[in-house]
This record gives C-alpha cells, structure tokens and sequence, in this order.
C-alpha cells in the first residue's frame, strides 16, 4: 500500500524525469473490498488493490495529465513524457495560474492545533476480513428468514490514501477507511431499503439496518395504485440527497461564468424558503473525504445558502482569478478561493462535495411528520434521477423500495411507485418541517448531511405497474 | 502478461478450486476537450492490472492487483480463494457454469487509423474547427467538444484451457452548443448528446462523422429553440430519430433482458425486471414490425458491443430477442444459462477492466431496420398529424423497467407530412411494453446507424462499460407526450 514517503519518492524520480516548468502529482491509492448478496446468498465478493499517479506538468500556461498504476521508471518515464507532449502542443491559456505554494494552499487551515483534528482512518474498519463480512451478511439473511423475506445488498470495507505533490513545495496527504452496508429486502409485490456508511464501521449496525428494511417491506405489501398529483411529501434524508443532489454542480465559479448554472443572475436571491441553510463543510464530524481540493488548498466552510438566500459559490484558484475580471464581479456574492476545484486541466471548475444542511429551529422525527400530516406520501427513496430543465431545475425520476400512503396522521398502506417532475426551485420553497440533519447515502448523488423533510405540493405525474 | 495470468491460475489450482480464470488487461485511454476556444482539459491515462476470478466450495471469489510481480499474482489468487470460501459459507446452491469449448485465439478490433497514431495537434484542431464555428453563431453562450480514445489488450486464461488474447479500440467524439437567454437554457448536440457518437473503431470513425460540417446548423438551433413553442401535452403520434430509439432501445428492452436482473442479482442497485421466467417465448413485447437482436459479432458492425469472445471466454453470438413482436431471448452467462434451459451461454459477461468483476451486459442490442424502402423524410411524408423528436435530452426508468419519461433536445410539429414548426422541450413517457406495442413504421436500411452508450452504469462496486444499439427512426402511435413539464 502506498505511503506518503513512497509517494515523495516516486515523486522526486517524476520530477527527475521531467523538463516542464511546473510539475504536480496526484496519488490515489485503495484496498476496497465489497460482499454482494442476493436471493440470501453471497452471490458476488471481490477485493482489489490499486495504486495510481497522475502527473500534470505545466510550460508557461499549458497543462496536461497523464495517469499510470506502475511505477517502474520506464511507466514513469512514459507517462511524464505523455503528459509534456499533451501540453507542449496547446496555445497558452492566460488564465493557467502556476500551482499553488505548501503555504498557499495550507493557508486555509483555520485549525490551530492540527493534532486535534478527527482522524477518518479506523482500524477496526481496516481490519475486516471477507470471513467478517459474511458473518454480518449472514445475520442479515437471517433477518430475511424471520419475515419470510429476500435480502439483496452488500457490505464493503475499504482503506484509501489520497496525497498530492507539486514542484513548489506542496505535499499533502489524506488517508481514511469507509465501511457501507446497503439493504434491499423484497416481499411478493413490496420491497424495502436502507443504506448507510461510516469511516468507522462501529456506527453501522446492520441488524437494525436489515429491521428497517424488513419492516418497510412488510408495511408496503399489496401496494395501492392512487392518482399522480400533487401531494404533500415526507422525504426520508437519503430521498432529499438524492434529489437535492441534482442542484450542487451548479453552485460553482466555472458554471456561472459559462451561463449553464441554475443560479445565472439568481445570486443574492431570496430562491428557497426562509427555512433553508445550506453549507459546505469538508470538516464537519459527519462529512467524509479529503480536506484538500484537487490542486491541494485546504476545503473551506462556505455557507451557499442562508434562509433561503444564495449567498455565494465556490471557487478553484483560477476561476476566482477570472471571475474578478469578469462582468459578473459584482453580482455573485464573495469571490476568493475556497478550495473545490477538480484536478486540473477540466472544463468543470469546481463543486461542493461535503454539502452540510442546517439544522431547522424545531426539528421534527419522520414519525412526528406522518403525525401532523392528513393526507400525504411517505417516501422511503428516489430513484433514476435526470435533470428535465437546467434552469428552472426540474428533476424527473421514481420513488422507490417504500412508498406510503399517510392519511390522518397514520401509514395507512403502501402505494405503486410514482414519477415525479419536480422543480428543486418550489420544493426547497414547500418545505413545512425538517428533521435533524443526518449522514446520508443514496445511489443518484453523494453522501450529505441531510434532514428528513416534509414538502408541500410535490408533483407526481404518473404511476407505475408495481 | 501472459506469465502471471499463469501463475494465478497455478496459485489458484493447488488451493483446490473447481474453476479459476484469470484476465490481464491494460488499458490506453486519450481523452480531450475544448470548451469555448480554449483547450478544456488534455489527458492519457494507463492501467495494467490482473483479475483472478476462482470457484472453492461452489461459490465465487474475485481478487484483483495491480502489481504483476510474481508474489502479488500468487497472492491475488489465494486471496481470491479465501473470498470463495467465505462466499461458501452464505450459499443456497453451488454454481452451475454451463459448458463451452476452451478457446484458443487472437483477435483485434478491425480499423484503418490507429486513433493513438494520430497527433494531439491534428485532434485539437479538429476540436477547435467546430467550437469556432460553433461560436460564430450570435446567441452561442457555451460551446463543449469532445474526443476520446480507447484500446483495451487483454488475456483470458482459464482453467479448462481458454487462452484469448484480444485488443478493442474504440472512438468517440461530438460536442453541444448552449444558448442561456432570459429564463432559459436551451442545448443542441451532434451527432448525440452525452458524449457524441462511439464504435469500436479506428480514427476513420471521427474523419467520416463530418463533425464541422454540421456545427453551425446544431449551434443555430440551439439559438433557434429560445423561440420555439413549447412541445404540448397530451397524447400524439411521435417519430423518433435513431440515436433517441437507440436509448430507449437500450433502457426498455437491453436491461431488462439482463437474466441476472431478473434473477433478481442486482435487486439492491439497478432493480430486477418485469421480464420473469414464464414471458420467455410467450410474451407479445412489440407489434409485429419490431426485430431485436442482441449480437456482439463484427458482421452485426463496430459497436460497442462487438468483440470475438466475452470476458469468460464464450464466443460472440446472435441471440434474437423479439421475434416479429414475441419475446424470444436474454442476455445470460455460462453461470445463469441453466435457468433458462439453454445449454450454452449467450455470451454477454463483461468486465470495466481488470479490477472488475464480469458480469451481464449489453452486447449490440439493435432493433432491425424496415424491409420495405423507406426514409426519414418518406415516414414523416406520411404522416398526417405527429412530432418528430430528435437527441435525446433526459431519460429516466423505474426499476423493474415499466414506466420511461424521455426528453429530447428539440422536436418539429408534423402536419399534413410536412415539418411546420420547432418545438422546444419535447418529451415523451409511457409503460415499456404498451409503447412498443404501438410502433406502425420504421425506417430501412439506409436510416439505420449502430449508436454507442459509452456510459451504462451496472454492478456494486459499479461498473461502465459501453453498449451498442442499431436503430433506424420509426414511428408510434398514442403516445403521452409534454408530461415532464405537466404542472411545472
Ligand atoms: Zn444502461
């Protein structure tokens, strides 16, 4: 497994072989494991170990990269002398900026005391074995048996290191575990889900886990067909992040200086509800991942959203640089770096990837929701989510794997699934109550603190077969 | 490369497996992009690694290294046997893998350019011709090229004697004009969206795609659009252009096809399939007019999904799908054959690369274009009152793959067989086997293109592999069209 020294090696023969003014480095390395099961079997289980280096190399404002998992001097011979070549053949670009010094990118690490910062690496998490793995999986088949039920999921336990170099100086290092359990449990005509990960496999507790799904399943058997419409909804947190998820490509520099975000002349808007407070947050106790950014700055918490106003977007280095000079300067909030750029060169710029929802004043439980609803859908999960429009940012996609029909404050049965068409502009302006927020994973966007949330009016189109 | 596919196999035999196979693959990638008149991003990648795959206890077991050296390959294979036995101790059935010869053979994609011959310069201008003429078009705010390059060598050596050694090449590239006015955002791509057009072909591909040819008129239409009437909502007979029938050939026949969805294998991630067991041979999927195979030989083209033998070693195969409108055949395995009563495998098990293990994919699932002469202008002379949609925009589909709602980019009114207005925001949505049913013409050969989808999304941990679809346009009749803005 790659270690920071044998980065710094492998990273002082790349410099050794290289001949551009500027050179970086990227290394990504993982041991992931993944168990899959369906039908209460093992059905798939694989393990792999992968190492990578990904070289960028700049002649006054030219770059390119080049990527390679050997790391023989001739593989990295190659691949500095690919990475030159992609570069030398372009026309400069004036907004290349040269990459960042160890103190520039460090600068925004407000922690004074860095040894008090939370690891992300577990060894517990490290330390399962495929024979660990099966035993919990086997737990919950059994689960299934009890429900006269079939299970379909996977439990995975990775360990990963992510560091970058630069001939400026710059070294960073990260390294984390992630343990992720994911349920399905299915009845004859009725399904049920629940999903979860952690750095630190202790927080899961896949019996509970399997209940849930279990119970879902149960709850939702001979599914009700009732009409599409607009309906009052409980979205559970994974069913918000999955949907809200949709939006955050467009809270970047690169988007509004290229007209494709949704937030195009909509800055310092008041666009969602009082109630909503959205931030970006890489060191927050519940957020996973890297504290530095592709180019290696420091991740900085930045709000985006407050009551209901966007405040701002994120920035890479250059895309700040540019949006000064831009007629846009004046009309986005605080333009600076904030540490969310890609690797560079890409056309994307950057996004927020550790999205933080706030906490509403009076938080209310799912089943205090359902409680306080007369007539409503309870929705357990979203599924095949693709953007209809990209400025109105209307969704489509289907619930899925618990859907309810909540009726004078009760579950009264479970219903077929629903498209929905939904604009994220009127839902995160429908909101009525939030839970506190939680970690949450689902399949169509990336992990989040999200709360459970109560929406009114929320537009399903039609219904389908099951 | 070859010497360390056997020594895992020599690691895996003495640790008392029934079945082992073991992929070296290595993977060249090219992949540019220009945006706006600048270079969007240059970059190659490489990635050489080996898979072992082994059977212990009657259950599987997958290992993958990146490391060749002799200790990590021996390594790999008795870890992969630790993961078989641990599979063993969760089974319900040991695997049953149907037979197939041991093949022994070399094969390469055909092409005429190597796409990693050509200069980056002589790419990057080609990018740069058709985001200037792009641009040249007033109401143009963000122009997006793209080009990418592809060659996978692998070799696949099994325990029953297999030793496969294959090299594919495949090309793709288009790009997309975007005009923001007002409170709109409107969108154009050619010759697809999502990444353009793909085949497992040279650089000839990208030369005959005549991609600066077509950039003004796909830039002024996206211009165009801002004063187009919306698409209406209601029930309409549509016409579809074939990259748009290649996607939903794709989401409403080529999944749900997959025998390991509907063995219920990926319940937890992609969803299962309204395709049970007992519709096989016995369901009306389509009308009449509609033939789907799903053929992974070189004479079927160079799609996506063409190669001599799968990633388990079974040769590329023919399987009819829809027969005259009745369901007649699944994508399966040499693992899931058995299921189906079939004494082979239809040849479909695919791997990313070689830290991936193989599983059910789409090979070309292609619908056969009309016997009778008819083209596209032919079919919409035909028809008296329609809309005719074009690239596909948004698509989305439940998980047993019933109910679809597709958006195009843009669409023309039909009357009287004539175009007479654009429309902006066309979509279209319906239950899989109701639409298919209403198909009443499709265009002929001359119509038909074998389209790619370089990005289909499949497994835990998951897996994108590119998938091919011939189709020509062919109309339906009583579809619900504008739902994606109902209520909006
Ligand atoms: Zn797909």
């Amino acid at each position: 497994m790659l270690t920071k020294e044998k980065a710094a090696n492998i990273f002082d023969r790349i410099r050794r072989f290289s001949s551009a003014d500027e050179v970086e480095a990227i290394f990504t390395g993982s041991r992931f494991a993944l168990t899959r099961f369906a039908n209460n079997a093992i059905h798939q289980n694989v393990e792999e170990e992968n190492s990578i280096v990904s070289i960028r190399t700049n002649f006054a404002g030219r770059t390119a990269r080049a990527t390679a998992n050997q790391f023989d001097d001739e593989s990295l011979r190659r691949a500095v002398a690919v990475s030159e070549n992609l570069a030398r053949v372009q026309a400069p670009d004036p907004d290349l900026l040269p990459m960042p010094t160890a103190d520039e990118a460090n600068s925004g690490d407000k922690l004074a005391d860095k040894s008090v910062r939370a690891t992300r690496f577990f060894d517990e998490t490290a330390a399962i074995t495929p024979a660990d793995r099966a035993e919990v999986v086997k737990s919950i088949v059994s689960v299934a048996g009890k429900h006269k039920l079939t299970t379909a999921g996977i439990y995975s336990t990775s360990e990963s290191r992510e560091g970058i170099f630069n001939s400026r100086g710059l070294a960073n290092w990260h390294h984390q575990t992630l343990a992720e359990i994911s349920i399905t449990m299915l009845a004859e005509d009725s399904s049920g889900w629940q999903k979860l990960n952690s750095p630190d496999v202790r927080n899961l507790n896949p019996a509970r886990l399997a209940e849930t799904a279990a119970q879902k399943a149960v709850d939702s058997a001979h599914p009700r067909e009732i009409a599409p419409g607009k309906y009052t909804v409980i979205l559970e947190p994974a069913a918000v992040l999955d949907i809200v998820g949709f939006m955050f490509w467009d809270y970047s520099g690169v988007a509004i200086l290229d007209q494709r975000s949704f937030l195009n002349d909509r800055i310092g808007a008041k666009l969602f509800g009082e109630n909503i407070n959205i931030c970006d947050d890489a060191e927050h106790p519940l957020q996973a991942g890297s504290p530095f950014d592709g180019e290696g700055m420091r991740r900085q918490r930045v709000q985006l959203v407050e009551n209901g106003v966007v405040k701002r977007v994120v920035y890479a280095r250059a895309t700040a640089q540019k949006m000064k000079n831009s007629e846009y300067a004046g009309k986005v909030g605080p333009i600076e770096p904030t540490g969310h750029g890609f690797p560079l060169p890409n056309e994307m710029g950057e996004m927020p990837l550790n999205i933080v929802f706030g906490g509403p004043e009076n938080p209310r439980s799912v089943e205090e929701m359902i409680a306080s609803t007369e007539r409503g859908v309870l929705v357990t999960r979203l599924w095949y989510i693709r953007e209809v429009d990209p400025y109105e940012k209307i969704v489509t996609g289907m619930t899925r794997d618990g859907t309810f029909l909540v009726e004078n404050g009760k579950i009264q049965c479970g219903l077929r699934n629903f498209r929905f068409n939904q604009s994220l502009i009127s839902m995160l302006s429908n909101v009525e109550a939030m839970s506190a927020p939680v970690r949450a994973s689902g399949e169509e966007s990336f992990d989040m603190v999200v709360p459970a949330m109560k929406v009114k009016k929320f537009n399903f189109t039609e219904a389908t077969k099951f | 490369m070859k010497t360390a596919a056997h020594r895992a196999l020599d690691a895996a035999s003495v640790r008392g497996v029934t079945y082992a196979d073991a992929r070296v693959v290595s993977i060249r990638n090219r992949s540019l992009t220009v945006k706006n008149g600048r270079v969007g991003h240059a970059s190659e990648s490489e990635s050489l690694g080996i898979g072992v795959r082994v059977m212990a206890g009657g259950a599987w077991g997958f290992a993958a290294s990146a490391d060749l050296s002799r200790a990590s390959v021996e390594a790999a294979a008795a870890r992969a046997v630790e993961i078989a036995q641990a599979s063993a101790r969760v089974k319900r059935e040991d695997v049953r893998l149907a037979p197939e010869p041991a093949a022994v053979a070399e094969w390469t994609t055909p092409y005429k350019l190597d796409p990693f011959a050509t200069s980056v310069e002589q790419n990057l201008d080609l990018l740069l011709k058709v985001d200037a003429e792009m641009r040249a078009v007033a109401g143009v705010t963000l122009a997006e090229t793209g080009m990418n390059f592809q060659r996978e060598e692998s070799w696949f050596l099994s325990s029953e004697g297999a030793r496969i050694h294959q090299t594919k090449y495949s090309t793709g590239a288009g790009y997309t004009a975007y005009a923001f006015a007002g409170s709109e955002i409107q969108k154009r791509s050619y010759p697809n969206s999502f990444g353009g057009q793909w085949q497992n072909r040279g650089y000839e591909q990208i030369e005959e795609m005549k991609l600066v040819e077509n950039a003004r008129r796909v830039a002024e239409e996206a211009v165009a659009l801002h004063h187009a009437a919306q698409c209406p909502e209601g029930t309409a007979t549509i016409i579809l252009d074939g990259s748009q029938l290649g996607l939903q050939i794709h989401e409403s026949i080529g999944h749900p096809i997959e025998l390991d969805r509907v063995l219920g294998m990926e319940a937890n991630f992609a969803g299962t399939s309204f395709l049970t067991l007992e519709k096989l041979g016995n369901l009306r999927y389509a009308s009449d007019l509609v033939n789907v195979v799903a053929d992974a030989r070189q004479e079927h083209g160079p799609g996506l999904g063409t190669f001599a033998y799968d990633d388990e070693g079974v040769a590329a195969q023919s399987t009819p799908i829809i027969t005259n409108g009745r369901f007649t055949g699944y994508l399966s395995s040499r693992e899931t054959a058995h299921t189906i009563g079939a004494a082979r495998s239809g040849g479909t098990l695919r791997a990313e690369g070689w830290n991936r293990l193989p599983m059910i994919r789409m090979t070309n699932v292609s619908i056969l274009p009309g016997e009778k002469p008819m083209s596209l202008e032919q079919l919409i002379a035909a028809t008296d009152d329609g809309i005719y949609m074009e690239t596909n925009k948004s698509w989305s589909i439940d998980d047993k793959r019933y109910n679809f709602q597709f958006g195009c980019e843009i669409a023309w009114e039909i009357k009287n067989g004539k175009r007479v207005r654009m429309l902006k925001n066309p979509s279209y949505s319906g239950i899989t086997t109701e639409f298919w049913n209403s198909m009443d013409a499709i265009c002929s050969r001359d119509e038909w293109t074998l389209w790619g989808t370089p990005n289909c999304g499949k497994g835990q941990p998951q897996q994108v592999v590119g998938t091919g679809h011939g189709a020509s346009p062919a109309r339906f009749r009583n579809i619900r069209v504008g739902s994606a803005y109902q209520g909006s």
